[in-house]
């Protein structure tokens, strides 16, 4: 019988998000195959929570759901206390989506100094310093189930992952949103003329749309292996990054005329060099509806 | 022998410059530019194959010439409402020295769109120029020194205002020199666009 590797998902402060996310992994049979969960908060595990807080329990990787704060317990137990205790003897530690990473949602929560595990927000948070060569960052509101579990089978099988400055592998977010976006035409020729969950039109001038400066392969994994939500016609709200949740998700802020938020690594001179240029065209194939006659 | 293209290109957009503010852009030809520099006429078109595209030309050379020193402004560790002081000397006195640029650029530019109309859609042609602009109002709305307000409200009241005492000055109405202006100016179009 092959070893299945041991896996416990510890939930901080969270929705449970993630979780739901992950129950939509189109191959799961075959995970559980290979990966066994000693415990998680919503499958039936071997062990009971109390069962894990007071014994060692063999482990191979420690999935963080929810951001973390020392006063939320868990069994009685400071979470603080039972990552501690289980980042020891774990192979690698996973941040489970955007909370467990750098605060996200329930940054706001009311307890004592929330954030992620090394991260609250951008800035870099001391507690588990020592953790950091083990960790590796998913973060993601929620994060795509398919990140997950092949970081999981990448864990598995020894594959050393490149990580980015918030240790989240670069496979997955090295790209922005934008790359696979079916309006990228849209985004060229700088029309937006968008209505929310139509086809037609870029929502990054007026709707609001994080994509030319979120990290992610929404666009490149779908979800559900159908759908983006830029596809879908609604903005990326960059759930994958530091500064997420921001305010007005709706719409684009601007200062005269110019967005605030640039696409990543785009100067303000050449942005608006290069919207000049594309300005100055109209393409009539692109202000009209796709498949109106 | 690029450089030396690129040389000759601008002796001659100096020198229609000075033609058409002298004589009129209709009333200006090719030949006599070529002549004026003792050029044939048919060299001159190795430079510029018609005469519209020798306007348009103009015009981006005007807007690179008057982005540039914007940059410079914009570049600087400034208020928003000195940057705003030094737009306008700039201008003011781009209007004294090289008046036939600025004279281009009212007169010949923004009245006669028809001959720009295939080569500088838009904005195309004066991008350089419109681009520092913008950086300027963005740069103070995003410090809290300029309110949010549309773009060409707010361009339409600087350009607007500046242009047309230069207009005035050509015209020979204003009584005074344009440098004397440059304080009131600075102060009414801050005071219109400061977030205040
Ligand atoms: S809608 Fe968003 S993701 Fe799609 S092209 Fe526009 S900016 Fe990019
Ligand atoms: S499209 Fe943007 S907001 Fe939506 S899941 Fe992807 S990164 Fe998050």
């Amino acid at each position: 019988m092959k070893t299945k590797m041991k896996v416990l998902w510890l939930s901080a402060i969270s929705c449970n998000g993630n979780t739901h996310s992950f129950f939509n992994y189109s191959q799961m049979e075959q995970f559980l195959e290979d990966f066994e969960f000693i415990y998680h908060p919503v499958i039936d595990s071997k062990y009971l929570l109390q069962d894990i807080v007071s014994q060692d329990i063999e482990c191979d990787v420690l999935l963080i759901e929810g951001a973390i704060s020392k006063e939320f317990k868990r069994a009685d137990l400071s979470i603080v206390d039972i990552i501690q205790r289980y980042s020891k003897r774990v192979k690698k530690i996973v941040t489970v989506g955007t909370c467990a990473t750098f605060g996200g949602i329930f940054r706001e929560s009311g307890y004592e100094k929330t954030s992620g595990l090394h991260f609250d927000q951008e800035k870099r948070v001391d507690t588990f310093k020592s953790l950091l060569d083990k960790t590796i960052s998913l973060s993601g509101c929620p994060v795509h189930p398919e990140v997950l579990v092949n970081t999981l089978y990448a864990i598995k099988k020894d594959i050393t992952l490149k990580v980015d400055e918030f240790l989240r592998p670069k496979e997955f977010y090295a790209y922005t949103v934008h790359n696979g976006c079916t309006r990228n035409e849209y985004f060229e020729y700088k029309v937006d003329n968008h209505n929310f969950g139509e086809l037609e039109g870029c929502m990054f001038y007026d709707h609001g749309c994080q994509a030319p400066f979120t990290h992610g392969s929404c666009n490149k994994i779908l979800w559900n292996e159908v759908n983006s939500k830029t596809r879908a016609g609604l903005p990326c709200m960059g759930c994958t990054e530091p500064s997420f949740p921001r305010q007005n998700l709706f719409s684009t802020k601007k200062n005269m005329a110019i967005p605030e938020h640039l696409p990543v690594g785009v100067n303000k001179r050449v942005y608006l060099t290069l919207a000049g240029i594309t300005k100055a065209f109209k393409i009539d194939r692109l202000e009209k509806k796709l498949f109106d006659d | 022998m690029l450089d030396k293209k690129q040389l000759k290109k601008e002796q001659i957009i100096e020198c229609a410059l000075e033609l058409f503010a002298s004589r009129g852009f209709y009333s200006t030809t090719i030949p006599d530019i070529a002549k004026s520099l003792k050029m044939s006429v048919g060299n001159m078109y190795n430079y510029f194959k018609s005469k519209d595209i020798l306007a348009s030309e103009i015009i981006k050379y005007i807007s690179v010439y008057l982005g540039k020193k914007l940059r410079e402004i914009n570049e600087e560790d400034i208020s928003t409402k000195e940057k705003t002081r030094k737009i306008v000397e700039m201008y003011f006195k781009t209007a004294s020295v090289k008046p036939e640029m600025i004279d281009y650029f009212l007169r010949i530019y923004l009245s006669n769109r028809e001959v720009f109309r295939d080569t500088c859609e838009g904005m195309l042609c004066v991008n350089e120029f419109v681009t520092e602009i913008m950086i300027y109002f963005e740069e103070g709305v995003r410090c809290g020194d300029l309110r949010e307000q549309d773009f060409f409200s707010a361009f339409g009241l600087f350009m607007g205002y500046l242009g047309g005492m230069v207009f005035l000055k050509g015209e020979d109405i204003l009584p005074k020199d344009l440098n004397e202006y440059v304080e009131d100016i600075t102060y009414n179009i801050y005071k219109a666009l400061s977030s205040q």
